[in-house]
């Protein structure tokens, strides 16, 4: 084992997608880099951001939206925040109450996750219940600047429901979901895994759909880094990206899924049990007590360049920033949210490892109906299938049209 | 003229620290301060006690729904994170060291605030370190209880006096490098195991 040379201090919270800094951790391989790696659980993203502000931390487990919001200037006292590297692709579920599943079976919907099908049924349900003027379904999602929220948001307007007048949307964190689900304050919910498989392991919930077939391979956390540290440390972060490469390829293989499942169920990370964790991992979801779906890219750790930052990622957020208010669409904004994920980094990072790099920067979110090997450096690489379940296409170059098309209209 | 007094919301899920910072609060002179300590139906008692300054406990998971719904308050007075101009970096870090962070309304001159914030900052750290006393006297208390069965098990299995039995442990402590609390728990233990505790 090499000797310290770099000491790190990284937050996160207690979800399974910190899966490749845990393993980073626990599995030596931030050790292996010379790095002494210290985690931080905390208890809202407000403190990840506010703790990387004053120099706690140096990285963080974050939202992939986050640092652009953060450099925006839509949330107050942040770092400027640079991502050269996400966590993974995927992990998240939408988990509706067992009433509202009721209802919603009622109105067609199935047990295959489907977007199309499940959200048709939601249609139904909702405009039922403003028919007998009955008060709006209550979800939650995270945080505003979210994956979670976005990507609800797209699910229910792509099916017809306005999120900001069919439905209340709110903010609470993701280890109090299940219960409030099953307390009946909520009546549904978009959550990082475990806590979708708490609610249906509690009883409280059913799994309704997931991130996996709303957008297909798409960003959830991404690792954040205070850019006055990564600018003045540039070293000490290729040495980072390096062990989170090896962690992911770890926690990439099925091997060693039982042993990374007892990691995140340890008091210091998730502290839930193991059984808990496995299904992320495995992607054979129990969705409801007695109903098991096998869901393809449930949640990526390595595979299709899982961990590249693109700069279409960033954007596709920023375009949905812009849909829903949070920010003005102009192309200073527009350059910052792109300059905030560095796909630079990365590949200066992973080139002497003889990684698979992208050779390009940004793609077209959508464009791939099936694994398609495409361009890159070092080993080779598939990218695919990806795609909105609507069968939008994201493409960067037409940032503008994009914005301009995709204003919500009620029917 | 004297501006007028500031209402203060203090968000707090330990009670007593949040008697602490009211306390505080009411010496310095402000008379309108409301606590809370669970953040369910807090819209409506932001709404009805329209803070200037909201003071809140770093470790309370509800920030994030705090902070959203700050931003989406349509009410006049729209809190903000404290001192957003980032020019007073030494007392946000003292803020975030100490575990509280403060939202103050738009506009509201800092020099009025900070007296706030300095005072939640010494409170929350002088909490913590009587939390850490207490803990620390609590524990000590604990020693002396297992010390004192564990003179009482040598006195009776040795018949030995109680000094003899202390300078007993106190030896075994020294020779092994342990705590003399530990050696009393090993005994007290091993007592219990063999089933002739005292």
């Amino acid at each position: 084992m090499s000797d310290i040379r770099f000491e790190i201090s990284a937050g996160f919270l207690p979800l399974l997608d910190s899966a490749l800094l845990v393993a980073a951790k626990e599995k030596d391989f931030a050790a292996a880099e010379g790095i002494e790696l210290t985690l931080v659980r905390e208890t809202s993203w407000a403190n990840i951001r506010d703790r990387l502000a004053v120099g706690h931390f140096q990285v963080a487990h974050m939202l992939a939206p986050m640092p652009i919001a953060c450099n925006l200037g839509l949330t107050s006292l942040a770092a400027t925040t640079v991502v050269p590297m996400a966590l993974g692709l995927g992990g998240n579920a939408v988990t509706v109450s067992n009433a509202l599943w009721r209802d919603m079976a009622a109105h067609g919907a199935s047990g295959d996750l489907s977007p199309r099908v499940t959200g048709d049924a939601l249609r139904a349900v909702v405009a039922e219940r403003a028919s007998r003027n009955a008060a709006p379904l209550r979800l939650g999602v995270v945080h505003p600047h979210s994956g979670h929220n976005y990507e609800l948001r797209y699910w229910l307007a792509a099916c017809g429901i306005d999120p900001d007048r069919d439905v209340e949307i709110v903010i609470l964190p993701p280890p109090l979901m299940a219960d409030a689900l099953g307390s009946g304050s909520l009546d549904g919910f978009c959550a990082g895994e475990p806590w979708n498989t708490a609610a249906v392991l509690l009883g409280h919930g059913r799994i309704a759909t997931v991130k996996a077939t709303i957008w297909r391979s798409s960003p959830e956390k991404v690792l954040g880094a205070d850019a006055r540290w990564s600018d003045a440390n540039p070293e000490a972060l290729s040495a980072l990206l390096r062990a989170i490469h090896h962690a992911a390829q770890w926690c990439a293989g099925p091997a060693n899924h039982a042993e990374l499942a007892g990691i995140m169920a340890g008091p210091a990370y998730v502290g839930r049990p193991p059984e808990w964790m496995l299904p992320a991992l495995s992607g054979r979801l129990g969705t409801a007590v007695d109903n098991v779906v096998d869901v393809d890219d449930f949640f990526v750790p390595q595979a299709k360049a899982a961990t590249f930052p693109w700069k279409s990622h960033a954007l596709w957020f920023y375009s949905q920033m812009v849909r829903w208010g949070q920010v003005e669409h102009s192309a200073a904004n527009a350059a910052i949210a792109r300059e905030t994920y560095r796909p630079d980094l990365y590949r200066s990072a992973l080139k002497p490892l003889g990684a698979a790099l992208p050779g390009a920067n940004a793609k077209v979110e959508g464009a791939l109906p099936a694994p398609t090997p495409v361009g890159s450096a070092g080993a080779s690489l598939v990218l695919g299938p990806d795609g909105f379940f609507d069968g939008g296409l994201f493409d960067p170059d037409d940032l503008d049209g994009y914005i301009a098309a995709q204003r919500y209209m009620p029917g | 003229m004297a501006a007028k007094p500031l209402a203060v919301l203090v968000i707090d899920e330990n009670r007593i620290r949040a008697s602490i910072i009211e306390a505080g609060l009411r010496e310095a002179g402000h008379e309108d301060v409301t606590l809370v300590y669970d953040v369910a139906g807090i819209g409506r008692r932001i709404a009805e006690t329209n803070p200037d300054v909201i003071v809140i406990d770093l470790e309370n998971p509800n920030r994030d729904m705090l902070e959203n719904m700050f931003q989406l308050s349509r009410a006049v007075k729209r809190p903000i994170a404290m001192f957003v101009d980032r020019s007073d970096s030494a007392s946000i870090e003292a803020a975030v060291d100490a575990g509280v962070s403060a939202y103050v309304v738009d506009g509201l001159k800092r020099e009025r605030v900070k007296p706030i914030l300095d005072m939640a900052v010494s409170r929350f750290n002088a909490f913590s370190r009587l939390a850490r006393e207490l803990e620390e006297a609590r524990s000590e208390l604990e020693d002396r209880k297992v010390i004192g069965r564990a003179k009482g098990i040598l006195m009776k299995s040795r018949t030995i006096s109680e000094a003899e039995a202390y300078a007993l442990m106190r030896k075994a402590a020294m020779n092994q490098n342990r705590k003399l609390s530990e050696i009393a728990q090993s005994l007290v233990t091993a007592a219990g195991l063999l089933g002739d505790d005292a």
